[in-house]
């Protein structure tokens, strides 16, 4: 099967989605960050210069700019890079786009999407390692996206943006450059469809985004003291495949929560919650969490890696699962 | 002219405020003449279409003023704003543009719904929270809709549309389609920074909108640092900011018709030709019953208070007398043998009977079924 660079998935789902729809426009950033590809993100504007903008920083107004575009028919995909900056467009995203479909009583659809970089990223220190799909998953109204394979992130931001409602994508840098298996025939991933990315019989762990790939190495060690360890994607926050979660735990009995955003009212506090509502008699053990420390990420390297869903932490949550 | 002018004393104050900013705004330094300096216009329009704004005004207040009575016996609950003062803005500003241009409003929106052709009867629904609301009892005064009419989303937040009309301008640019977008917000908006950020966008990338501030606190007490104005800006006047940015902007009297409508015409004709984004600061002066905190009715309005306004009370009277943009209309089509007194009445009371049975409508209109509440949350 072909394999492909991360970025490479990427940028292959923005150049079919351009060529497919001329309603998609977009708007600020290279959708790769300052990685060394963001270079290909050139071959995009050579060919789509009127449907691209690079507007001022002015993340509310763009912001705005692309939820009004959306309103009057266009499919605009934003790129607000990293993700902390999507807190300068709070009242355009959490109060306008999320609430406009409701509030008009289903009359106007928001069909825009909000991309961005959340997470640890080395040296981002506390205003560029924002993780905000907690917040965002506390708006109702918008869908969150969040892929962590090559083969995920083409299928989910192909669905994305055909996707009627606000969209939030969330990605992480720390991907950008993995590489995976991508069949030239995939067709866009259904939103709400979990992936089981390892199978296993001892423990269930959920994770999102880069915390996925933590997490299968994290199963792969755990593998050689004789744990089998099942790691469950959703893929997507909302809508929420539970069912998927529900039935890997009623093979377990055991579950761990490996999750980037901070710990309180977090994306794993969330999970936990709705599996203590609806499998807590499948459970042999308490529900544990692995997530970002409830600290202002902190600049310094050893500041930095110990306050994250590390392999080390999310091995030891592990095994007291078992224990 | 035979109509009557006076000075609007009573709703002009004094702040030392504005001396110690070492702002000086021209009004501070002498009284205000505004409403008496100028001599009131008709637009330029054929009869029928006069009496077609002056039906459409008379539909904004007399709705408006039976709004009032609703929330003070308690058949709806929340904060809401009226229109009352500014008719003389939104009316013919709005029937400048083409069916199928955009609008955006905000809280204080019944107005430009109602003058662009919304219903009455499913306006006051969705204010009631009805299921025969305009957005089926879901977003109530602040968020009214009418997406055929090209309101697509109202907002609450002051300055929330001004970034999203640049967003609707873009799309029309980007659809080749001709349309236009109109933004109408209050001179408060200008406080957020939304405003300046889609400003900006909206001048470098030539959008198509036209960005209407209407400015209600003119001589307002309201929030005033200033006497000459309503908010609390350090620009002054207020089309200093969109100037910044290179959009070609002009100060109006916005209880002038014909003067709105010459001017909205204009910036239209600009808009449409390419030229860009246009902006328009129209000055009305203050509703004495949008002074307080709750909307209330200090005069219920006849179209007679036009030539006498004696039975007004002493407190609201010159506001009625000098600074109203409905009656200042009305005395224009009579001075200008455009219609008469008796025809006016006559509108005035098909307007009346319809505004009733709007009333009666919404009041037996039913509630939303509970369960609505998680209907419509994704398309």
């Amino acid at each position: 099967m072909r394999e492909l660079a991360y970025y490479e998935a990427k940028f292959e789902a923005l150049e079919e989605i351009m060529a497919a729809d001329q309603r998609v426009h977009l708007i600020n950033g290279t959708f790769l960050s300052l990685s060394p590809h963001r270079h290909v993100y050139q071959k995009l504007r050579s060919k789509y210069a009127d449907r691209m903008i690079s507007p001022p920083i002015s993340e509310l107004g763009f912001c705005g700019l692309a939820t009004g575009a959306a309103m009057a028919g266009l499919r605009p995909i934003v790129d607000l890079s990293t993700g902390s900056f999507i807190y300068e467009a709070w009242p355009q995203v959490a109060n306008e786009a999320a609430n406009a479909f409701s509030m008009s009583g289903g009359q106007t659809k928001v069909p825009v999407v909000f991309h961005l970089f959340h997470g640890l990223r080395g040296g981002g220190a506390a205003q560029h390692s924002g993780s905000p799909q907690a917040m965002l998953w506390n708006c109702p109204g918008l869908e969150i996206a969040i892929p962590s394979s090559p083969r995920d992130v083409k299928g989910l931001l192909k669905t994305a943006v055909t996707s009627d409602n606000p969209t939030i994508f969330v990605d992480h840098t720390r991907l950008l450059d993995m590489r995976g298996e991508v069949p030239e025939t995939d067709k866009p991933i259904p939103f709400g469809v979990a992936d089981v990315k390892r199978p296993g019989g001892d423990v269930t762990l959920i994770a999102t985004s880069y915390t996925v790939q933590v997490s299968l190495q994290a199963a792969a060690k755990l593998d050689k003291e004789g744990i089998d360890v099942e790691v469950v994607d959703p893929r997507t926050l909302v809508p929420f495949d539970l069912a998927t979660i529900i039935s890997s735990i009623e093979k377990t009995h055991r579950v761990v929560i490996a999750d980037e955003t901070h710990q309180s009212c977090g994306v794993a506090a969330e999970i936990a919650a709705r599996i203590a509502e609806s499998g807590f008699d499948k459970l042999k053990t308490r529900i544990r969490r692995v997530s970002t420390l409830d600290v202002p990420v902190p600049y310094s390297p050893p500041l930095e890696a110990y306050i994250g869903p590390s392999e080390s932490r999310i091995i030891d949550a592990v095994r007291a699962a078992v224990a | 002219m035979n109509c009557l002018r006076f000075e609007c004393h009573s709703y002009w104050a004094f702040s030392p405020v504005i001396e110690l900013l070492s702002i000086r705004p021209v009004d501070v330094d002498k009284p205000p003449s505004f409403a008496i300096s100028h001599n009131h216009m008709l637009p330029k329009l054929p009869r029928e279409a006069l009496l077609d704004l002056c039906r459409r005004m008379l539909v904004i207040r007399h709705f408006e003023e039976n709004l009032v009575p609703l929330h003070d016996r308690g058949v709806f609950g929340g904060h809401y704003h009226l229109y009352v003062g500014q008719e003389g803005t939104g009316v013919p500003a709005i029937s400048c543009l083409r069916s199928d241009d955009y609008l955006f409003t905000t809280h204080r929106n019944h107005g430009h719904l109602l003058a662009r052709g919304a219903e009455p009867k499913r306006l006051y629904a969705e204010i009631l929270g009805r299921a025969d609301g305009l957005n089926k009892g879901k977003g109530g005064s602040f968020h009214s809709v009418a997406p055929s009419l090209g309101f697509l989303h109202s907002s609450g937040v002051v300055a929330g549309i001004i970034p999203l009309s640049t967003g609707t301008a873009y799309a029309s640019k980007a659809q080749k389609n001709g349309r236009i977008t109109v933004c109408l917000f209050g001179d408060g908006s200008l406080e957020e920074g939304a405003a300046p950020e889609a400003f900006n966008l909206a001048s470098l990338l030539k959008l198509p909108v036209l960005f209407l501030c209407e400015n209600n606190g003119k001589y307002g007490a309201g929030r005033a640092v200033a006497a000459a104005q309503s908010s609390s800006m350090a620009a002054y006047p207020l089309t200093d900011l969109p100037k910044a940015y290179k959009i070609p902007a002009q100060q109006i009297d916005g209880m002038d018709a014909g003067l709105v409508h010459a001017a909205i015409l204009e910036a239209v004709e600009k808009i449409r030709h390419g030229e860009g984004p246009q902006f328009v600061e129209a000055q009305t002066v203050r509703y004495p019953g949008s002074e307080t905190n709750w909307p209330t009715v200090p005069q219920p309005t006849d179209t007679a208070l036009a030539w006498d306004v004696s039975s007004v009370p002493e407190k609201a009277r010159e506001w009625y007398e000098s600074c109203d943009p409905l009656l200042i209309f009305i005395r224009e089509l009579v001075a200008a043998n455009q219609a008469t007194k008796d025809e006016i009445a006559g509108i005035e009371r098909q307007v009346k009977a319809e505004i009733a049975a709007a009333v009666e409508f919404a009041v037996n209109s039913p509630y939303p079924k509970p369960e609505e509440a998680e209907r419509n949350l994704f398309a």
